[in-house]
C-alpha cells in the first residue's frame, strides 16, 4: 500500500478543521484509509536549513490512484465530510479553436505504442502545489505504472516548445539531446552510460536499452521533449514560474494511459485560472486507430440495483437515501425514473477503482458507516465439520511421538541446496525426486523446496547445542518433490522425521520410536519380513540393513551390483542404518518407506555437531 | 534434610561416629529448658543449626522460636578507642604527661589528634596557653571509650539513643542476627526414631507400616517427573501448533471443513488470476512472490483427482442416507463431480473478466497473457486452495463452510516481523444471502472464541473481495487497536467466472497463525517461534494453549 506524506496543517486548513490525532485517526479509519504516522513529535529532516514542517503519513489502498497527492486526499475526505462536491471536470480548447496535436510515428509500436496529452493552462504554481506535483508523477511511476514499464509521464514547459508535436521511436545514435539538469546534450547510447550509475534512473535503463530504437518526442522545431520512459529534456522542464503545462503520456498499455492522464488533470486543474479545465490534445495515430482528443474525461455511466446494494449491506434504504451516500463517496446518482429497483450512476474518471456495482455497494457501506451495519448472521444451514484425513493422520504421529518423550519442532520448509543434499552426503537429486527450485530467492538460504525432513532437525539441534542431551525432536510435516506429469509439476509428500541427539548415537531409541508409532498404527513388526505381512493379515512392516559408504554415482550403480544391496545412503554410518518396508496386505507388494540410522560423522561435522545422533524419516501416506 | 525425598533411607549419623548436630541439639534441649542455639553453639553456623531445628520440628520433636536482633560491631576505629582511649583522652593524656606541649608537637598534628584536640578544649581537659596546650584537670572520665566497651561487650548500647551517634561518627555499625531458642516439643525424644522414607511392596508384604515411622514429607520442595533432561523426560508440542490446534476446533465447533492444502507450489492461475488479481498487481511482482525456476512451468487448469477424492470423502452429507447416494465410493463421486465441470470454460471466463469485462464488470481491460497463468508460485496464500474448492462447489453449489491453516510463502527480507514462511489461517463462507453485517456478526463471534471481545472493521482494499474489511481488536499492551485479520466477500469477478449462482455469497476471512501467538504470548521476534532458531526450552515449557481463558 502507498505511504503518502501531506503538510498536517495544510490539510487541516483544507479540511476547515483543526483535527486531534484521535478525531482525524477515526475519520481515515472509517473513510478506509490509515493515518501511518504524525512527524508532528518527531525528528523531521532539515532541508537548507529549514526543519520540514509537521506532515501526516497516510496509507492509501493500492487502488485508490486518485488519492496519491495532497490534493486528492483532501477533495476525496471533504466530499465524504459533505464539505465539498466532486467537481466536474471541462474541457477547454485555446481560444483559437486550434487543439495541438501530437503525431505518432508507427515506428513506436516496436517499443512503446500508445501516446496520451493534456495541456493545464494558466496554472498558478506554489512551492507546495510544485512539489505536489512531481511527488505524484513519481507516485503514479511506481504503482500504476509498474516502474514506468506500462507507463510514462513527462512534463514540459509550453511556453518552451512549440506544436505540432511527434512521437517518434528512433535508433538511440539519432537522438541526441541534455537531459534534465544537464547542459550538455548526449546520445541514447551515451545516456544510457551517463545514467547506469544513478541510484533513481538506472533501473528504469533496461525497459528499452535493448531496443534498436528508442522513444522520443519532439516540437515542431525538432526540439526533444523527452525521451520516455528515461528522461525529459533540459529545455522544457518545468519551474515555479512555468504557467502552461504540457503533459506527455506514453505507455504500453492503453487503460492505465488514460488512467494517468485522468488522475494528473484531475488533480491540478484546480490550480488552473479556471479551476478544473483542461486543454484537450489532438492525438494523430491512425495506424493503430489511436486517433482521438485526450482527454476524455465524460464519467462513465452505469447502473446500480437498489435491493442488490440493500440486500448485501442488510439495509432498506431508499433509492433517494443511497444516492445522498453515493454522492459523499463522488458519486453523481440519481433514482431511475422508470425502474424503482436502478439508479443510474455517473463514475467521475478518478474513480477508476470502481468495476462493477459490488464497488458501488461497498462504497455505499462505506458511506452508511461498516460499524453501524446491521449485525445479523443467520443460521441458515446445519453444517458438518470434517477434518482432513492427512492432518488426523499426522495429529496421531504427533501426539504418539510427544507422548514418548520426543520433542516437536518446526524449522522453515525453505532450505539451501547443499543442507538438503551434499551435507548429507547426497551428491545431487536423482532424476525421480528432484526438488523444485526458486527463481528469485532473496538469500542463498532459500534455494530450494525441501525434499528431506533431516536438514531442518539437525539446523534445529545446531541452533539449540546449549541445551542439556540428549536431545529427542521430531517434526510431522511436508516435503516436496518435482512431479511433471501434474499440473503443478508437484506434489508434496508428508513425512514423519525424527532426530535423537547426546552423547550415544541413539540408534536403538530411534528404532524403538519407529516401532512405537507404526506399531500405534496397527503395523505388526515382521523380523526378516519380506513377503510377509502382519497379524490376521494386516500391515506388516520391516527392516533391511542399507550400506552407507559415500560413493561416486557410477561406484552406486557398481557396488549395488556388487553387494546386492537394495539402496546404499551414505547418510549413515556404514553398517547401522536401515531401511523401512511395509506391505499392507498379503496382495500388495512390498513399500520402502523411508529409513534410518546413526547420523555418518561427516555429516555431523556439517552441521556442526560434535555429539553423534541417530535420524529417522518415512513418508507416512502409506497409513491414510 | 530438606530435599532429601523419594525413597532413600535417612541416615541416623551423617558424620561417620561424630555426634550429628540434631543429636547435640536434643541433648542441649534434654538439659535446659530454653536453648539459644547462638550461645550453644557458637562455631555452627546459624543455616546447618536451622536445618538442623527444622528437622527435629517437622517430627514436633523440638519447637524453636526465630529472634532477628540487630547487634552491634565496633569498627577498626571504634575497636582503637574502645582499646586506647578516645581521641580527646589521648590529646589529654599527653599533655598531661608532658605538662605543656608546643602546639608544633608531631604528636598533634594528624587527624584524629586535632578532632580530639577539639573536644578536649570543649571539656575543658585543656587550654591554650600561648602556643602550647596545659592541661586543666588531673583526672578525666573517658565516656566515649566506657560506652564503646560496654557496646563491644553487650553487643548493644546501654542507652539505644547513642546508637545514631555513634554509627554516624563511624565507630560502630550494626549487623542483623537471627537467633533461635529450642525447648522440647509435644512429640519429645531424645533420640532419633528410626525413619522409612516412603511406603514399600515390603512394608506392605510384613505388615510393618503399621508401626513405621514415616519421615515428613517437605511439601516445599517440587516434584520430579523421573526421566532425564530438563524437561524430565517428557515429550512436548511445538507451541504454534498448539495454537493452530485451538483455531481447528473452533473451526470445527463451528460446523467448518478442512481444505487440502498439501500443496505448496501453484500456478500464477489458482494463486493469482482466480482471484480476480490482475496480472500486473504489484503482488505479483518478484519482490514479494518467490517464483520456481525448474520446473519450469504449470499444465492448464485441470481437476486434481487427489484432492477431489479427499474433498469427497470429508463431504458426507448428514441429512442424505447411503440409498441416496448412487456411489458411496468417494473416487466415484470425485469423478462425478469433475464430469460436471468445464475447466477450459473456467479458464476462458477468466480470461475475459481480467481482458474484456463480464458478469456486469468493466474488466482491467489489459492484454491477459498464457503465460503468466503458467508460472509456478509458491503459493502466496492458502487463497489459492480456496479458489479450487469454489470451483468445484460449482458442480453442485450449495451453502458450505470450509477453512485451512498451512504455510504460505512470501519473499520478504526476514525481520524481527517477517519470515518468508508462515502460516495463514482461512475461513471461506459460502451462504445464499449473505450480508456484509452478518460477517462481522460471525467474525465477532469467531474472536471471542480466541478471547478477544471486542472488534472494528475499516473498509480495505484486496483485489478478490469487495466489501474488503480488515478486522482491529484493542491490544492492551499497545494501548491502541491492532489489526488482527482481513475478511470481505469474494468479487463477483471471482465467482461468477467459477459458475457459481449470483445469489450464492461468499465470505472469506484470514489471518496469520503467528500474529496472534505472538501478541499472546508477548513474543517480539518470529524467529522465536518459528524456524530452527526456536529455543527447545521454550517448546518443553511453553504451558497448555486456552485462547479462550486467557
Amino acid at each position: 500500500m502507498p505511504t503518502i506524506g501531506v503538510n498536517k496543517a495544510d490539510l487541516y486548513k483544507a479540511l476547515g478543521k483543526e483535527y486531534t490525532k484521535q478525531e482525524f485517526e477515526e475519520l481515515c479509519f472509517d473513510f478506509g484509509i490509515e493515518l501511518d504516522e504524525d512527524t508532528s513529535d518527531s525528528k523531521r529532516p532539515i532541508v537548507d536549513g529549514v526543519e520540514e514542517a509537521p506532515q501526516l503519513k497516510i496509507e492509501i489502498p493500492a487502488n485508490r490512484y486518485d488519492m496519491l497527492c495532497f490534493e486528492g486526499i483532501a477533495m476525496n475526505l471533504n466530499i465524504f465530510l459533505g464539505r465539498e462536491s466532486m467537481p466536474n471536470f471541462t474541457l477547454e480548447p485555446p481560444p483559437n479553436g486550434q487543439l495541438q496535436t501530437v503525431t505518432v510515428s508507427q515506428d513506436t509500436e516496436r517499443i512503446r505504442p500508445y501516446f496520451s496529452a493534456a495541456i493545464l493552462r494558466n496554472i498558478h504554481f506554489t512551492k507546495a502545489r510544485y512539489e505536489s506535483f512531481i511527488a505524484l508523477q513519481d507516485k503514479l511511476h511506481q504503482n500504476l505504472a509498474r516502474q514506468r514499464t506500462l507507463v510514462a509521464i513527462g512534463t514540459h514547459d509550453l511556453d518552451t516548445i512549440e506544436g505540432p508535436f511527434t512521437y517518434e521511436a528512433l535508433p538511440p545514435e539519432e537522438i541526441q539531446f541534455a537531459p534534465l539538469n544537464q547542459t550538455k546534450a548526449m546520445n541514447g547510447k551515451q545516456m544510457m552510460d551517463f545514467y547506469e550509475k544513478d541510484k533513481h534512473l538506472s533501473r528504469y535503463l533496461p525497459i528499452i536499452r535493448d531496443s534498436p530504437v528508442y522513444p522520443i518526442i519532439y516540437d515542431k522545431n525538432r526540439t526533444v521533449l523527452s525521451m520516455p520512459p528515461i528522461i525529459n529534456s533540459n529545455h522544457s522542464k518545468i519551474t515555479l514560474q512555468t504557467r502552461n503545462v504540457f503533459i506527455d503520456i506514453t505507455a504500453t498499455d492503453k487503460t492505465k494511459l488514460e488512467l494517468t492522464n485522468h488522475i494528473l488533470v484531475s488533480m491540478f486543474s484546480r490550480y488552473c485560472s479556471e479551476p478544473f479545465t483542461i486543454e484537450p490534445v489532438q492525438i494523430i495515430s491512425p495506424h493503430n486507430s489511436q486517433t482521438r482528443q485526450t482527454p476524455d474525461l465524460t464519467p462513465r455511466h452505469t447502473s446500480a440495483s437498489v435491493s442488490y446494494i440493500n440486500s448485501i449491506c442488510g439495509l432498506s434504504s431508499s433509492p433517494s437515501t443511497l444516492c445522498t451516500s453515493l454522492a459523499r463517496m463522488c458519486y453523481d446518482a440519481t433514482p431511475s425514473p422508470t425502474d424503482p429497483d436502478t439508479l443510474s450512476i455517473s463514475i467521475p474518471v478518478t474513480r477508476a477503482d470502481v468495476l462493477h456495482q459490488a464497488d458501488i455497494m461497498e462504497d455505499a457501506a462505506v458511506a452508511y458507516g461498516f460499524n453501524a451495519l446491521p449485525r445479523h448472521f443467520p443460521r441458515t444451514t446445519a453444517f458438518t465439520a470434517a477434518a482432513l484425513p492427512l492432518n488426523k493422520l499426522a495429529d496421531i504421529l504427533r501426539l504418539e511421538a510427544a507422548m514418548a518423550g520426543w520433542v516437536e519442532v518446526m524449522p522453515l520448509i525453505l532450505c539451501s541446496h547443499d543442507e538438503n543434499y551434499a551435507w548429507l552426503n547426497h551428491p545431487s537429486p536423482p532424476a525421480n525426486a528432484k526438488p523444485v527450485r526458486l527463481q528469485n530467492p532473496k538469500t542463498a538460504e532459500y534455494q530450494i523446496v525441501r525434499t528431506s525432513l533431516i536438514p531442518g532437525l539437525l539446523k534445529t539441534i545446531r541452533e539449540n547445542k546449549r541445551h542439556a542431551v540428549p536431545m529427542k525432536i521430531f517434526e510431522v510435516s511436508d516435503v516436496v518433490f518435482q512431479d511433471l506429469g501434474r499440473e503443478r509439476r508437484a506434489r508434496n509428500e508428508r513425512h514423519f522425521a525424527a532426530c535423537w541427539y547426546g552423547k550415544t548415537s541413539g540408534f536403538e531409541q530411534v528404532h524403538g520410536l519407529l516401532d512405537r508409532v507404526v506399531g500405534m498404527l496397527r503395523g505388526t513388526f515382521v523380523a526378516g519380513g519380506e513377503g510377509k505381512v502382519g497379524a490376521k493379515g494386516g500391515l506388516g512392516y520391516w527392516i533391511e540393513e542399507v550400506e552407507g559408504r559415500i560413493f561416486s554415482r557410477v561406484m552406486v550403480l557398481v557396488v549395488k551390483a556388487l553387494l546386492m544391496l537394495e539402496e546404499i545412503d551414505p547418510t549413515y554410518l556404514p553398517g547401522h542404518s536401515a531401511a523401512i518396508y511395509i506391505r499392507q496386505t498379503p496382495s500388495s507388494p512390498a513399500k520402502r518407506i523411508g529409513t534410518f540410522g546413526i547420523l555418518h560423522p561427516t555429516v555431523l561435522k556439517k552441521f556442526e555437531l560434535p555429539f553423534p545422533g541417530s535420524v529417522l524419516e518415512m513418508d507416512v501416506e502409506v497409513f491414510l | 534434610m530438606p530435599g532429601t525425598r523419594g525413597a532413600v533411607p535417612v541416615p541416623l549419623h551423617t558424620n561417620g561416629g561424630q555426634r550429628d548436630l540434631t543429636e547435640e541439639i536434643l541433648e542441649a534441649v534434654d538439659q535446659h529448658e530454653h536453648v539459644p542455639t547462638a550461645e550453644a553453639f557458637p562455631s555452627t553456623p546459624q543455616d546447618k543449626i536451622k536445618a538442623a531445628l527444622d528437622r527435629l520440628a517437622s517430627r514436633q520433636m523440638v519447637e524453636y522460636e526465630t529472634h532477628d536482633k540487630e547487634e552491634v560491631h565496633l569498627t577498626e576505629e571504634g575497636q582503637a578507642i574502645a582499646d586506647e582511649g578516645s581521641h580527646e583522652y589521648k590529646v589529654w593524656d599527653a599533655v598531661r604527661k608532658a605538662g605543656r606541649l608546643s602546639l608544633k608537637d608531631p604528636s598533634l598534628v594528624n587527624a584524629s589528634a586535632k578532632l580530639g584536640q577539639g573536644n578536649a578544649f570543649k571539656l575543658k581537659w585543656i587550654k591554650k596557653d600561648g602556643d602550647a596546650l596545659v592541661s586543666l584537670t588531673d583526672s578525666v572520665s573517658d565516656t566515649t571509650r566506657q560506652q564503646l566497651q560496654h557496646a563491644q561487650e553487650h553487643r548493644a548500647f546501654q542507652d539505644p539513643k547513642l546508637l545514631k551517634d555513634y554509627s554516624k561518627r563511624k565507630l560502630v555499625n550494626t549487623q542483623k542476627v537471627i537467633a533461635y531458642v529450642a525447648r522440647k516439643g509435644p512429640r519429645w525424644a531424645k533420640e532419633m526414631p528410626v525413619e522409612v522414607t516412603d511406603l514399600t511392596a515390603e512394608l506392605i508384604a510384613d505388615g510393618s507400616w503399621k508401626t513405621a515411622n514415616f519421615k515428613p514429607y517437605n511439601f516445599k520442595a517440587k516434584g520430579t517427573l523421573g526421566g532425564e533432561g530438563v524437561g524430565g523426560g517428557t515429550g512436548a508440542l511445538h507451541p504454534l501448533n498448539k495454537v493452530r490446534e485451538e483455531f481447528r476446533k473452533i473451526f470445527f465447533n463451528m460446523g467448518f471443513e478442512e481444505m487440502p492444502t498439501a500443496r505448496f507450489v501453484d500456478s500464477g492461475f489458482w494463486n493469482f488470476d482466480a482471484l480476480y488479481v490482475p496480472q500486473q498487481h504489484p503482488a505479483r511482482d518478484l519482490q514479494d512472490t518467490f517464483y520456481v525456476s525448474d520446473p519450469p512451468e504449470a499444465g492448464p487448469p485441470g481437476a486434481d483427482e487427489s484432492m477431489d477424492i479427499v474433498l469427497a470423502e470429508m463431504d458426507v452429507d448428514d441429512d442424505q442416507d447411503e440409498s441416496d447416494h448412487p456411489s458411496s465410493d468417494p473416487a466415484t463421486r470425485a469423478k462425478e463431480t469433475t464430469a460436471k465441470l468445464d475447466y477450459q470454460a473456467y479458464y476462458d471466463n477468466v480470461r475475459a473478466v481480467h481482458q474484456d469485462g463480464k458478469y456486469g464488470s468493466i474488466g482491467y481491460r489489459y492484454p491477459y497473457t498464457d503465460a503468466e497463468t503458467r508460472r509456478l508460485v509458491l503459493r502466496t496464500h492458502t487463497t489459492a486452495i480456496s479458489a479450487y474448492v469454489l470451483h468445484r462447489l460449482s458442480a453442485d453449489p450449495r451453502p458450505c463452510r470450509y477453512f485451512s491453516i498451512d504455510r504460505v510463502f512470501r519473499n520478504e527480507t526476514v525481520d524481527a516481523t517477517h519470515l518468508a514462511e508462515f502460516h495463514q489461517i482461512e475461513g471461506v463462507i459460502a451462504d445464499y444471502n449473505l450480508t456484509l453485517g452478518g460477517l462481522q456478526a460471525f467474525l465477532k463471534r469467531f474472536f471471542r472464541n480466541i478471547g478477544v471481545p471486542d472488534l472494528k472493521f475499516k473498509p480495505a482494499y484486496n483485489p478478490y473481495t469487495e466489501p474488503s474489511m480488515e478486522v482491529f481488536a484493542w491490544h492492551e499492551g499497545l494501548n491502541k487497536i491492532v489489526e488482527i485479520g482481513n475478511s470481505g466477500m469474494f468479487r463477483p469477478e471471482m465467482l461468477l467466472a467459477m459458475g457459481l449462482p449470483e445469489d450464492l455469497r461468499v465470505y472469506g476471512f484470514g489471518l496469520s497463525l503467528e500474529r496472534p501467538t505472538m501478541i499472546k504470548y508477548g513474543i517480539s521476534n518470529i524467529r522465536e517461534l518459528l524456524g530452527h532458531k526456536v529455543d527447545l526450552g521454550f517448546i518443553e515449557s511453553n504451558p497448555a494453549v486456552r485462547l479462550d481463558r486467557e
